[in-house]
Order: structure tokens, then sequence, then C-alpha cells
């Protein structure tokens, strides 16, 4: 074997052989457990704490107003969608207050005019021409939108 | 107003009909659009290095070496774009410790160390370990040091040994030219199949961007070797640029009717997505297509080379063609790449609308960045030259 040949493949092994020991060491150990992928991600999802509790924990408090929202057009939307998850405040409501949105933007976040949203579904509002001097919850019911305040 | 709802407003103002929201911005850049332009130069420079070589053209000699370091030079910056362009640039390796069959780009990344590392570093260390040897005894200090190591050892310098050299190096270029051909057709099949896109999706992808590689680094070994000649103050040799500019010639009319070819496919089978195309090959790419790819970086070059095959005006006017020509093609093919990259993702899958993208000037994607890159190689080029003069290596 010409010499050229046996020092290359020293070096080529001494390369190989840092790579597969790169991969050793660096590759998660639970990576292919059940599938391609880190196998301890799925614990450490199931561990994660549930911030959202649902309209259900909502409605054992506050259920005149999920009553209210239940007849206007955003009878779908979870409570939270709007005033941030609630884990903390069901446990101490007094001390952990949701959010209570009032600027144009909060609303603009589903009801900005986007060309790419489906008119019929959810109404569409250029926020940047329609009254654009007062907030939306001036004048509409954030529970049920097509009811004015007086 | 919310900053959000600012940017929001600014971003439709981009956009024209309808599109899906996750298209009005691009998400992949200018970087993305360099990763197949480099990539196709080292092709490109590595076939006409090996053309040479299988085939001995005695006028393309004084390239060969030049071309193998130019296309070592760009190797090693080819995936910095990609790298730059991720999220989480430092993650980048995680893709080759755990590769998965079905990702077209973790199985890049060993096309791309198999021609690192097999074919064009075996190369070079073949044509030039002789070299190393008597370098390695003639020079002081330091560099005898770096010579020796970059021997690996094998220090034999005897008939034997250097016939050795000869006959793994060639068959070395033998593997190559199939390397070559699968490193650039890989990358044109990574776009070629993604099947949910009309611009992209077309089986000819991988011949057009192994075309269109070889042209641009046919172009940029003309570039450099003509620099090379300048900033050394040697005369140009012309045989050798009247070959490449032969080669370049050749290669150029079959990358055109090949592009030719896929268009006018395109144009007679009008499929849903055509209106969409015509609109846009009319319209936003009209000057990146129309006037950078086509004009100045196709036709131009082509009447310019074919007329050189007829009629040679002097040396002079000859030299400063190939100049321009090599520049106006490595530009054409730089658009290429744009057209297919960025053209690809300003329609809407919906196909009723388009978006624009405005490249910016800093940031992690910006103007500054693609320069940067574009401009490494030609750093690490120099570096090479200077420590493997190939004016300095031994003649056989």
């Amino acid at each position: 074997m010409p010499q050229q040949i046996k020092k290359l493949l020293i070096v080529f092994t001494i390369v190989f052989g840092i790579f597969f020991i790169i991969k050793y060491a660096l590759k998660p150990k639970s990576f292919g457990e059940f599938g391609h992928y880190r196998g301890l991600a799925i614990i450490e999802n199931e561990n994660k704490q549930v911030k959202y509790v649902g309209i259900e924990a909502c409605n054992e408090c506050h259920d005149d107003i999920v009553s209210y929202k239940k007849e206007g057009p955003h009878v779908n939307l979870q409570c939270e969608v709007c005033h941030g998850p609630g884990y903390l405040h069901i446990q101490d409501p007094e001390t952990n207050k949701l959010i209570i949105p009032s600027k144009r933007e909060n609303c603009g976040i589903c009801h900005q005019k986007n060309a790419a949203r489906s008119e019929n579904n959810i109404t569409q509002v250029d926020l940047k021409e329609h009254n654009v001097e007062n907030k939306c919850i001036d004048c509409h019911k954030s529970h049920n939108p097509y009811e004015f305040k007086d | 107003m919310d900053p959000r709802y600012e940017a929001l407003y600014e971003a439709l103002k981009n956009v024209h009909g309808y599109i899906y929201p996750n298209e009005i911005s691009l998400t992949w850049s200018i970087l993305i659009v360099e990763y197949p332009y480099i990539t196709g130069l080292v092709a490109g420079a590595f076939i006409l290095a090996s053309l040479n070589r299988v085939f001995k053209i005695k006028a393309l000699e004084p390239t060969y070496i030049i071309s193998l370091l130019t296309a070592f030079a760009f190797l090693l910056v080819a995936t910095m774009p990609l790298i730059s362009h991720l999220g989480k640039p430092l993650r980048f390796w995680e893709i080759m410790i755990t590769p998965h069959s079905t990702s077209a780009m973790a199985i890049f990344g060993f096309v791309y160390l198999w021609y690192l590392m097999i074919v064009l570093l075996l190369e070079i260390w073949f044509d030039y370990r002789y070299d190393f040897v008597i370098w390695s005894r003639e020079k002081k200090g330091v560099m005898k040091y770096v010579y020796k190591i970059l021997t690996l050892g094998a220090m034999g310098t005897s008939e034997k040994d250097l016939k050795w050299d000869k006959k793994i190096g060639y068959f070395i270029t033998v593997v190559g030219i199939p390397s070559a051909f699968l490193l650039h057709g890989y990358v044109g099949f990574i776009f070629g199949s993604v099947k949910a896109n009309p611009w992209w999706s077309s089986v000819m992808m991988p011949v057009i961007f192994l075309f269109s590689a070889m042209v641009s680094g046919i172009a940029l070994v003309l570039f450099v070797y003509m620099g090379i000649n300048f900033i050394r103050k040697k005369v140009q040799n012309m045989p050798t640029l009247d070959s490449i500019g032969k080669y370049l010639f050749y290669i150029l009319i079959i990358d055109f009717t090949l592009e030719s070819l896929d268009q006018i496919h395109r144009i007679y089978e009008a499929n849903e997505s055509f209106e969409i195309i015509s609109m846009l090959v009319s319209g936003k790419l009209f000057f990146t297509l129309g006037i950078m790819q086509v004009t100045v970086g196709t036709l131009i070059p082509l009447l310019i080379l074919g007329l050189f095959q007829f009629f040679k005006p002097a040396d002079k006017i000859r030299k400063i063609a190939y100049f321009i020509i090599s520049i106006f093609v490595l530009t054409g093919v730089f658009f290429m790449r744009w057209n297919v990259v960025i053209g690809g993702q300003l329609f809407s899958k919906s196909l009723h609308g388009f978006t624009t993208y405005n490249l910016g000037f800093g940031g992690q994607e910006g103007f500054l960045m693609a320069l940067f890159w574009m401009i490494i190689p030609f750093g690490i080029l120099a570096f090479l030259l200077w420590l493997l003069p190939p004016w300095k290596k031994t003649v056989h």
C-alpha cells in the first residue's frame, strides 16, 4: 500500500472517530426513544403547567357575563383569548387580576382589516379610518359588540 | 398605535391581491440566494478543472490549480449563508448528528462533506503533496513545520511515490466529476422537489442548476485567472483565455437552451399556475429576469463569445471583453438564483396575489451580511494562493 494511502487512512480514521465521539456525546440520551425526536421532550411538555383554565372555570363566578356573551357573535370565544390566562386568578382572584383590554389595537388583533381574513367570518374594520378618536369599547359592548352603550 | 399594527400596515402596503398571512414577508432571503450561487461556483470551477485533467486540454492547464483552489475557497463558505440565516446559528450541527433520511437539508450536509473531504481536499492534497515535501525542506521557521504537517507524514519523493500521487489524483478527479454533478444537482433538487411551489417544482431544476453552475464556475475561474495575472503583473495568456471563452460559450448555449425549454414547457402546459407566473415574470421579475439574467447574463455574453468564434479582434479588445463577460455572466447567474429563490416566494399559494421583497441594508439577513459572505471566499483564496502558490509548484 502506498504511504500516502496509509497516512490518509490514519487521518480519516481520526476525523471519523472524532465525528462519532461528537455524535455520541452530543446526541441527547433520549433521542430516538419513541421516534425521530428527543423522547424527554414529551415528558417536559407534559410537566408544563396548564395556564388556560377554560370558560367553564370563568362561569363559576362570572356566569352573568358568560351567558350575556353567548347572545352575541363572540359566543365561541374563550374568555381568556382577550383576558389572558386565568390560572393564577382562579387561585386568588383578589391579588391576581386579569387584563381588561381596552385599546383599539386589542380589538384589532382579530378585527383589523386584513386581505387574508374572510370578511364573512370576522368583521373587518380599518382602524386607521373607523372612528379614530374613540376606543372601540366607548360605543361597543365588548362581550356582545353589536349592542351599543348608551 | 401599537408598533405591531404599524408593522402590519407597512407590510400590507407591499401586498397586491389576495395572499395568505404567512406569505406577507419572505422566509428565504438573499442569504438563501447566495447558497445555491456559491455552491454552483464551486461545482462549476471544479468541473472545469476536472475536464481539463481528464481530457488533457493543454490551453486550460494554467487554470487547473487555480480552479481547484477557487472551488475550495468558495466551498468553505458555501454553507455559511445558510448557517447565518438560521434563527439559532450555533445549533447548526444538530442536523448532522441526528440526520433524518427524509430531510433534504440533512442529506445535503453529507453530500457537502463527501465533496469537501473526499473529493476536493484529497485532490488538492495529492496535487500538492510533493511540493509540500519540497517546501518543508526549503522553508525556514514556522512555515517549514506548516508544510511538514500538510504532508501528513507522507514524505516520499521517489518516482514511485509521484506515480501514485498522479494515479490516485486522477482517480479522485474521475470520481469528482459525478460528485460535483451530485453536489449542485442536489441543490437544484432541494428547490425542484418543493411540490407546493409551481415556480420551483420541476424535474428540470437539478439539470438547469447544474449547467448554470458550470457557466458561473467557468466565468469565476476566468475572472480569478485574469485578476491574478493582473495583480502579479503577468501577461494574460490569450490561448488560455480563448479556450475558457470557448467552453463558456458552449456551456452557456446548453444552459440557455435548457432554461428556455423549461419556460417553453411551462408556457405550452399553461396549467393553473401559469397566469400568476406570467404576471410574475413580466412584472416583479422583469428587471432581475428579463434584463439581468437573460439580457446581461446570457444574451450579451453569448453574442460576444459567439462572435469571437468566427472573428477575433485584437488581443487587447478580447481581454477586456472576456473580463467584462466574466462579470456579466457571474451577475446573470446570481440573478438566476435570485429569480428562483425570491421569485418563488413572491406569489401567493392562492395564485391570486403578490408580496414584495425588501432587502434590508444591515441586520442578520441584510445586504451587508450577504456582501460579507461574498467577499470572504476571495480572502480565503488569497490566503490559499499565498500558502500554496501554483506558480511555485514543481513541474513534473
